[in-house]
């Protein structure tokens, strides 16, 4: 038995580095400091039912092969393309993501990561707009407000708040964890009392109204010193009860919404009574505590990226952030979800130039999201062989998008067997990055942390990395075995 | 197989040599006295000009400030895009380059050796990745260690022992080799939105001033016995009448026992000499600062020479490029590194006929001829800030003819012109001087023992460019001098041809240099100090340095410190 300090965690994009491993006979036997979904993952490599060699689909059936002939297939499908896709990426190393664009390039084919279901839209108002932002550990120190919208680390990022944001001390800001104790107490009383007076325990008390945040009516709690945890969301996720302040949009009006904001911030007067179904005198007070802070910052999530008008959502909010830091300090991060998907924006930027949705059919990177970008040319039915590591499109990918994938050749690479490996032609495993495999991950932040290797692999079973690079070698053999041929 | 190189003009400004008709001869990696002649590789150089392999020694080139310039800039690289060839990788320019085309761009241009100038410590392994992927290059890369707050606590404790092995640590771990200052206590005032407008401003929540700040890290500097001086950004950057900050700045730092050798090394000095009250009443005090220098032996310099063209601006001085945001609208980012430092990004477009880039034109020009030594001034576009590196060529044209120069004068701004002193300037720099202001003195300021020369025992790095110093006068023909540094005829390094007449023959890797730090006593992180490190920063004390891991060409230097 054994035990391994500051692993870090390879779920999502808060990266804790602060987990505590005991290894018993080669296997994860206990996890500390993680969250539900880091101790899953790290229980998950010595899951039964995991693949242990690659599989190739015979006569429509998937039949184990070996690595060698799973490569050789793989480099031969990608070479004989015209305009393969490779896909996914965002939950490997960046060790993995830079050879996978030598291998787009090589191959000539569309790299695309999962931003482009995700924050891709992110992406395109930073283009547009630039981004006020910071690390985390800034937020920490420094912030006094706090903003979630859109998103719910409660559920999406556990330990978010607690490392990073209102339950951590930092430099200038203290813990709010009393306060957030006390609010979740008076919750499950709450519950309770609800619960004994549905059983007839308790006779119904209606005169008693306990207050709530969910009315849309800023409490004095705005006023108050120390950090504050607003949440602006359709519905009332768990984030936001536990916030100060909870502000309830309707679906879909957000733009309006951080417009109404950005007006009164600019000391506009607005002649209505209330903007996306929020009086404006409550706006007022949200907008004096945003104006009155030291350091406030938003974080925002698929609420704000994939509901309707999209990156015009983030292009708004960041401009609200840029008339803010007239007044104040303000910052704006996007809370990403694969643990290195800000990675393969990163790498392939440094590569291409381009964050994702890069087509090197033409010999030199191109992006043009809408035209390169994979969904789209799945929908134009227009790829004629894939490659998905590390992500899972035929689940979340739309119908008719996931009806090209698999009517084409497609490679698939992953240590699960998920939907799109059953769909696959040849399924190539591989060891669990971060667990079985040392790298590199990038936070949400763009903060670098190593990846650690806590236990080994199966018997045989490859790295991404490793993976890639055997393609990448055999797509160059077959290519210049042509050249000669000709 | 050996190398020889005939009967060119060699320049070597180290070795004194100007322009004599000489072979050099090159074994494995390195120069050496003499090779036989029938086993050997020869390059006929008969009137061509040899020089050493070029040395940039400020150049944003990789890190997450110049990747997040690369990601907000998509029209930046649509109008400038490389192909994959059979050698080479796929990529883009313009201002900002993606890493393969930096290393080929660079190495056509006869360069092989460049510093990355700005690395925020939390971020060296993203550094040290994107170094990795460039190739043809030797690097470096200074950490930027000027607001860390380890340092500002020590230096208000007064306790520089502790100081000085904080960064020799920092050094180490993040593989660096250079202390970079960007302006200092700025960055830690920006964390809440502020800033400091002199050197003996109060630092918000620690109590010392910039001044604190710059003298306590240039003796730092000596007690570690560092290669390099202090790298500094000076306070007030980019503001109107920062002379006056400059000059504070280099007098703060006169005290500095120096023994003749420069003690402070102020980088893109350009933009720190700015005369007048505002932007109307704009205009050079170039003159001011480079009578300083030429009066004192304790400052060193590069130019940060403005380009007009479209580029990106990009620094770790937050408030500035707040500054540029106010005024251009343009998409900003910003981006604070906890407890460290700070990071902003504008797009920016310099303009002949805008009166204010047109002065600051003429001022990065004005200091490079009104300094008298060019040991002491280098070229350099602070790239991409004041434009991207690949106007190198255009840049010493300028300094080398002054045709050039009256040329691009000629059509600037009316009111910049009648403001400058530029037409009164005759001095034009030879060919041994341009070897001086893009090798030879870089080299020696940042004592790359083994770089900028070709004598014996140097690195096998040499750039042969097609002209002939006794047919053509570069003061006059300066496109023909233009036009032979644009693209090398030979880019030689580690003794291997990388390119010959604009066409990259083969990729090789380059080295990454960093200082191997041997203090008196061991550096040791006591457990409250990792218990720090904890409520510092929000990464574990382990998962902090870079490890060997993340550099695939390591080439440390061995630094031996008085602490």
């Amino acid at each position: 038995m054994s035990k391994i300090n500051s692993v870090t965690c390879p779920v999502c994009g808060c990266l804790c580095d602060d987990i505590e491993l005991t290894i018993a006979d080669g296997i994860v036997a206990q996890v500390k400091n993680g969250c539900a979904m880091c101790e899953a993952k790290f229980f998950s490599h010595s899951n039964e039912h995991r693949l242990k060699t690659p599989l190739i689909r015979k006569d429509g059936k998937l039949v184990p092969t070996t690595y060698t002939v799973a490569v050789r297939k793989s480099a031969e499908i990608l070479a004989k393309a015209n305009y393969p896709i490779l896909y996914g990426w965002s939950s490997t190393d960046s060790e993995a993501q830079r050879v996978g664009v030598e291998l787009a390039e090589e191959v000539g084919g569309v790299l695309d990561n999962t931003a482009v279901v995700c924050h891709g839209p992110s992406i395109l108002s930073v283009q547009e707009v630039g981004i006020p932002t910071c690390t985390l550990g800034q937020i920490r120190h420094r912030a006094d407000l706090l903003i979630y919208w859109g998103c719910n680390p409660w559920s999406a990022h556990p330990r978010h708040l607690e490392r990073y944001t209102a339950f951590t001390d930092g430099r200038f800001e203290n813990s709010e964890w009393m306060s957030y104790l006390n609010k979740v107490k008076a919750a499950a009383g709450r519950k309770k009392i609800k619960s004994l007076e549905r059983k007839g325990i308790l006779k119904h008390r209606r005169e008693r109204e306990i207050p709530t945040v969910s009315d849309n009516k800023p409490t004095e709690i705005l006023d108050k010193k120390g950090r504050k945890l607003i949440v602006v969301d359709v519905r009332k996720s768990m984030t936001a009860e536990i916030a100060d302040y909870f502000l309830q949009v309707k679906p879909g009006k957000d733009y309006e919404l951080i417009q109404g904001i950005r007006a009164l911030v600019r000391d506009q007067e607005l002649d209505v009574e209330e903007v996306a179904g929020v009086p404006v005198e409550y706006l007022q007070q949200l907008v004096d505590a945003m104006i009155s802070c030291d350091f406030g910052v938003i974080f925002f999530g698929m609420g704000l990226t994939q509901s309707p008008s999209k990156f015009r959502n983030i292009d708004v909010a960041i401009s609200l952030i840029r008339d803010l830091n007239m007044r104040t300090k303000f910052a704006i991060m996007p809370m990403r979800g694969h643990f290195n998907v800000t990675g393969a924006n990163t790498v392939f930027t440094w590569q291409s130039g381009y964050p994702y949705a890069v087509d090197f059919s033409l010999g030199y990177p191109r992006y043009n999201p809408g035209e390169t970008t994979v969904v789209d040319v799945l929908l134009r039915q227009e790829s004629d062989a894939g490659l998905v590591i590390a992500s899972d499109p035929v689940s979340n990918f739309p119908r008719k998008a996931v009806e090209h994938l698999v009517k084409n050749p497609l490679i698939v690479i992953d240590p699960h067997m998920n939907a799109t490996s059953l769909v696959g032609d040849i399924i190539i495993p591989s060891s669990i990055v971060g667990v079985e495999k040392e790298g590199t991950a990038y936070r949400m932040d763009h903060v670098p942390l190593p990846l650690k290797k806590v236990v080994d692999p199966p018997k045989g079973v490859l790295s991404d990395e490793e993976i890639l690079n055997r393609i990448l070698k055999e797509v160059r053999k077959i290519k210049s075995n042509r050249l000669e041929a000709a | 197989m050996d190398l020889l190189i005939k009967n060119g003009f060699v320049y070597d400004p180290i070795n004194g040599i100007n322009g004599e008709r000489m072979d050099i001869a090159i074994r494995n990696n390195k120069i050496v006295e003499s090779v036989i002649e029938k086993n050997s590789k020869i390059i006929d150089a008969t009137g061509l000009t040899v020089f050493p392999g070029g040395v940039d020694i400020h150049t944003h080139i990789a890190g997450s400030e110049v990747n997040t310039g690369r990601l907000v800039r998509p029209e930046d690289h649509e109008k400038d895009f490389v192909r994959k060839t059979s050698v080479t990788r796929s990529g883009v320019g313009y201002s900002i380059p993606s890493t393969f085309t930096t290393g080929y761009r660079y190495s056509l241009m006869g360069y092989t050796t460049v510093m990355n100038p700005s690395m925020a410590a939390l971020e060296a392994k993203h550094t040290h990745e994107e170094l990795n992927d460039i190739p043809m290059l030797d690097k470096a890369t200074y950490p930027l260690l000027g607001d860390w707050w380890l340092v500002l606590e020590t230096i208000q404790k007064g306790d520089l022992e502790e100081c000085a092995r904080y960064v020799a640590w920092m050094l180490e771990i993040t593989k660096g080799y250079a202390i970079k200052i960007v302006n200092p206590g700025g960055l830690e005032s920006w964390g809440f939105g502020r800033n400091v407008h002199s050197i003996d401003d109060q630092i918000p929540n620690f109590g010392i001033t910039p001044r604190d700040i710059m003298c306590g890290l240039a003796k730092v500097n000596k007690m570690l016995n560092l290669p390099h001086t202090i790298h500094l950004h000076t306070n007030n950057l980019g503001v109107p009448g920062n002379y006056e900050t400059t000059l504070d700045t280099m007098k703060c730092l006169e005290s500095i026992p120096s023994n003749g050798k420069p003690v402070v090394h102020i980088t893109h000095l350009q933009f720190s000499s700015f005369a007048g009250e505002d932007w109307g009443s704009f205009r050079s005090g170039a003159a001011e600062i480079a009578g300083y220098i030429n009066n004192h032996d304790h400052v060193s310099c590069d130019m940060g020479q403005i380009i007009f063209t479209d580029t990106t601006t990009m620094t770790a001085d937050g408030p500035f490029e707040y500054t540029l945001y106010q005024l251009s609208g343009h998409k900003w980012v910003n981006s604070d590194v906890e407890t460290e430092t700070s990071g902003g990004i504008i797009p920016f477009h310099y303009k002949r006929k805008n009166p204010v880039n047109a002065i600051q034109w003429s001022i990065g020009l004005e200091l490079a001829l009104l300094i008298k030594n060019p040991w002491k001034v280098f070229m350099t576009t602070d790239h991409p800030n004041a434009g991207p590196f690949t106007a190198y060529p255009k840049i010493l044209a300028w300094l080398a003819s002054k045709k050039a120069r009256m040329a691009t004068f000629k059509r600037l701004h009316k009111k910049a012109q009648k403001k400058s002193i530029l037409p009164s300037i005759d001095r034009e720099l030879s060919l041994y001087d341009i070897a001086i202001v893009t090798r030879a003195g870089q080299a020696k300021a940042l004592n790359l023992k083994e770089k900028g020369h070709l004598g014996v025992g140097a690195d096998a790095d040499v750039a042969i460019f097609d002209l002939n110093p006794e047919k053509v006068d570069i003061a006059n023909k300066f496109r023909t001098f233009r036009r032979a540094f644009t693209n090398t005829a030979y880019t030689i390094k580690g003794g291997k041809i990388l390119a010959k007449d604009g066409e990259i023959l083969q990729q090789a890797e380059g080295k990454t240099i960093w200082l191997d730090m041997q203090t008196k006593k061991e550096i040791e992180i006591s457990e409250e100090i990792k218990k720090k490190f904890r409520e510092y920063w929000t990464v574990e004390y382990e998962n902090y340095p870079v490890s060997e891991h993340y550099i695939k060409n390591s080439s440390p230097i061995k630094i031996k410190a008085d602490v």
